[in-house]
């Protein structure tokens, strides 16, 4: 989101707080922040060199989101009135917008000019049609939910991926009628797909478990498309967005696993969430634009990574990218934490001091915590309960190493199929299998905690130290191109040529 | 009214407050900015030779994510950013500035590169142990009066000698006012106009006029943004060395040549004293007093490919360019000006992207023909 984008939706979130106090707007603030949220993807989306996929990919977005909710929609119930209003909401929006082709200059809503309308009718109505299918044929735990989290893993696969995204970005260049010749993967510009993906995957895999509750299409698609936390999270879990759409939510941290039916909304809080809203929207602002953009100046990149010679530099430019991502990306989250509390809605807190963590779980449990957290729900979980139940003669110590490789290397791959992010990755895991390891055996020879307060200090202290710096050599990987650029760094660290 | 704002809901009371206070606050700050105009005074403070050494030329930039360096108007900060501002003159230093366009100022050459580093590198004696320090003050734009207003402020670090690497391109009196470093000084040019009665405009369209919004904190964001950023690339600099993106392929001067013999509008066979800024160089003159200017024609490419009886280069028609140097020949004896024709000193094979700019090797070569007339100068000066 750039800077105008969020002014903008800030003053329309503070717009609608003011007014939801004095026109009782609460009660429609769903279909509110769904007709925002659905406008605001086209808007936010931006140009790609594929003709016309500035408006396919967000419609393509939705799709997605009300085919999931096709998927896990309770099968006790029938779509009920409520729902086919949502459709028609959809529906209505994206015409709306692929309208917008034949208003000449005024057309602002998309990056460039829609596609011909009937092209739009022609796919948007095959896309109702196959929902309207997959609405009937839902309720199965089985076959669906599997093929929608393969299609989205695969979608995912081919994003992230640079020679699968440039054939993708050919062919789809060649479908468009223009020259494949120029296809790369940046073609594929799908603004927010990374979250969405998760969004929906949570939702799957929830809805197989049993533990999704009844969701309508208009509060699904919102959860999904919620435009604050669209593009950068965080990543929320249905049943607590849910709480909080419906006015009974818990706060920012305490996700609750159901959701009853509510009859009263909580005007009584609009003015808190107006100023506390607005103070998160700035410090987001100010974490973004003034320190991260200035960092950012003077951080570790590829080029300046080949440039310096000297340990110190070397030092003080990776010391800058630490900061810089890190309040890059806090930043970000402080910014969709504002702008969704203006809206009423308090999504999940992502990152709570990470550097001045003194180990390396606890760094990772205040680092981006809600993709650790989908991580660790959908990934690590049940994978080492896999491990120990079904080949239990594999000791405990492969089984953590496992999964925390596993995991850490996911995570990386996440950001891209690049070796430098499963570099990482594992680099990441490795760090927390030592530090488990470590825990398990100073625990067993130490016998009971340390009680002296000073050695408690000086050990927090050297824990902060190395957990920071470990941290922080990791990012080596993260910031270059390629590995051999990270291992000259490293040798340059310590003072080798 | 009152009743109503008095009835009005809680958080509206409270947005309206927050929204009054705010505006008041912004006004404020903006007006106190307006008025104590503080730019100057803090272009002034630098981190540049105190935490970090300073640069060897001007800062300019025109990838700044890879150059390390930017583009900036405020001669304050760039003055404050280079060696030439790290403190007193040291005892026996013979301080020798160099200015003119960007082949004094060092295109696609390192800073360890230039004319004034390879000057420095020529090891020139002088009398009395004194040793020649050679400071770069070029700068990426081709006008006189460019050349004129970094000179009124070199002035201020007690130079023993201005040698001013002129070419042609740099006359044209419709050329003089066209660099963003005279527009964004409006009020400093104008004073240079008048003091030294320049037949320029000032009230020249292309000046850009700071109206009193433009003067606010909100209107001058971009120049604090600027100060900033200046400031920061100091670490990148002083770590890296670099403060020029130098890639390893470039376009090579124009060998072929357009069959063009037109030069700023002017037509063979003359070129008149008068239609060159020669009041400009006249101007430099009076402004250094006593300390001597040495006036040289920097090298220029000589083409031998198409048309290249008609032109020397991209810049030049012959005709234009022959006049020009009997001009500058015969004002010179009469001024009683120093000045050196250096035009052809340079092989053509030395020449990187443009007539004017030189590798590595034409610069330390330029240097060394330099060097000797330099040295003698020095030394024929009372």
């Amino acid at each position: 989101m750039t800077l105008t984008h969020i002014l903008a939706l800030a003053a329309l979130a503070s717009g609608y707080n003011l007014l939801s106090g004095r026109r009782n707007l609460l009660c429609h603030r769903t279909w509110i922040l769904l007709a925002v949220s659905l406008a605001g993807i086209y808007w936010l989306q931006p140009a790609t060199p594929l003709r016309n996929f500035d408006f396919w990919f967000p419609t393509l977005t939705i799709a997605l989101a009300a085919g999931t909710w096709a998927v896990v929609r309770s099968r006790e119930t029938s779509a009920s009135r409520e729902d086919l209003l949502a459709g028609l909401l959809i529906l209505g929006i994206i015409l709306g917008v692929g309208a917008t082709r034949y208003l000449g200059p005024l057309c602002c809503l998309t990056a460039s000019r829609p596609p011909q309308f009937w092209v739009v009718l022609l796919v948007v109505g095959g896309l109702a049609g196959l929902l309207a299918v997959l609405a009937r044929c839902a309720g199965s735990r089985r076959i669906l939910p599997y093929a929608f989290t393969l299609l989205i893993v695969g979608l995912f696969i081919v994003l992230k991926s640079e020679p699968m995204g440039s054939a993708a970005g050919a062919w789809l260049r060649r479908a468009g009628g223009q020259s494949a010749d120029l296809a790369t993967a940046f073609d594929l510009r799908w603004l927010g797909f990374s979250y969405l993906a998760f969004r929906l995957l949570h939702a799957l895999r929830d809805y197989q478990a049993g533990r999704l509750p009844a969701c309508s299409l208009a509060e699904f698609t919102t959860y999904a498309l919620f435009l604050p936390s669209y593009t950068a999270g965080p990543i929320d879990r249905y049943q607590h967005f849910v709480a909080e759409l419906r006015g009974k939510g818990s706060g920012p941290n305490n996700p609750i696993a159901g959701v009853e039916e509510v009859d009263q909304a909580r005007p009584a809080s609009m003015p808190q969430d107006l100023a506390q809203g607005a103070q998160r929207l700035l410090t987001g602002l100010v974490k973004k634009f003034v320190l991260a953009d200035s960092l950012a100046l003077i951080a570790l990149s590829g080029e300046t990574a080949a440039q310096i010679a000297s340990p110190g530099w070397m030092w003080v430019v990776l010391y800058a990218y630490a900061l810089r991502i890190y309040f890059d990306f806090a930043g970000y989250t402080d910014i969709a934490l504002g702008l969704g509390r203006l809206f009423g809605i308090q999504l999940p807190e992502n990152f709570t001091n990470p550097y001045f963590k003194t180990n390396l779980a606890q760094f990772w449990n205040s680092w981006h915590i809600t993709l650790t957290q989908w991580f660790r729900a959908y990934f690590f979980n049940p994978l080492t309960r896999a491990l120990r139940t079904t080949h239990s003669s594999i000791p405990t110590w492969a089984t953590v190493l496992l999964g925390q490789l596993g995991t850490m290397l996911l995570i990386g791959l996440w950001h891209g199929s690049d070796a430098n992010f499963a570099a990482w990755g594992l680099w990441h895991g490795l760090g927390l299998f030592v530090q488990n390891r470590w825990t398990g055996w100073i625990g067993l020879r130490l016998g009971r905690p340390v009680s002296h307060p000073a050695t408690k200090r000086w050990l927090a202290i050297g824990g902060w130290f190395l957990t920071f710096h470990y941290v922080t050599l990791g990012w080596v990987w993260f910031a270059l191109p390629d590995v051999g650029l990270s291992w000259t760094v490293f040798r340059r660290l310590v003072g080798l040529p | 009214m009152k009743t109503g704002l008095k009835t009005a809901p809680p958080g509206l009371r409270f947005a309206r407050n927050v929204v009054l206070k705010g505006l008041g606050l912004f006004i404020m700050i903006n007006l106190v900015f307006a008025l104590s105009d503080p730019l100057l005074r803090l272009g002034r403070l630098s981190a540049y030779n105190q935490l970090f050494p300073g640069r060897l030329r001007l800062p300019y930039g025109d990838q700044p994510d890879r150059d390390h360096n930017l583009s900036l108007f405020q001669l304050e900060a760039m003055f404050a950013s280079h060696e030439l501002a790290a403190g007193p003159k040291p005892d026996g230093e013979y301080r020798v500035l160099l200015i003119g366009d960007s082949a004094t100022w060092g295109f696609l050459l390192s800073p360890g590169e230039t004319l004034a580093a390879s000057l420095n590198r020529s090891g020139i004696s002088l009398p009395g142990h004194r040793q020649a320090r050679f400071y770069n003050l070029g700068y990426p734009t081709m006008s006189l009066t460019k050349d004129l207003l970094i000179l009124s402020f070199a002035l201020r670090y007690q130079p023993d000698l201005i040698v001013w690497l002129i070419t042609l391109e740099s006359f044209p009196i419709e050329q003089q006012l066209d660099s963003p470093l005279l527009q964004h000084n409006p009020q400093t040019v104008r004073a240079l106009i008048a003091d030294y009665r320049l037949c320029l405009d000032a009230h020249d369209s292309r000046f850009v006029e700071e109206a009193w919004p433009g003067r606010t904190l909100i209107g001058q964001r971009r120049a604090l943004a600027d100060l900033l950023r200046l400031q920061l690339y100091g670490i990148l600099w002083s770590a890296t060395g670099v403060d020029q993106y130098i890639p390893d392929d470039f376009t090579p001067r124009m060998e072929d040549l357009q069959a063009d013999q037109e030069f700023h509008g002017l037509q063979p066979p003359h070129l008149h004293p008068e239609d060159l800024a020669l009041e400009v160089l006249s101007a430099g003159m009076k402004m250094t007093g006593e300390i001597p200017i040495l006036l040289v024609n920097e090298p220029v490419f000589i083409s031998h490919g198409k048309n290249s009886d008609i032109r020397y280069n991209f810049y030049y028609p012959r005709w234009a360019y022959d006049e020009y140097r009997q001009i500058m020949a015969r004002i010179s004896e009469t001024k009683g000006w120093r000045y050196f024709d250096y035009w052809d000193a340079i092989p053509a094979s030395e020449f990187t992207n443009t007539a004017i700019h030189v590798s590595p090797q034409g610069a330390a070569a330029f240097a060394n023909r330099l060097a000797g007339v330099i040295e003698q100068q020095i030394n024929a000066t009372p």
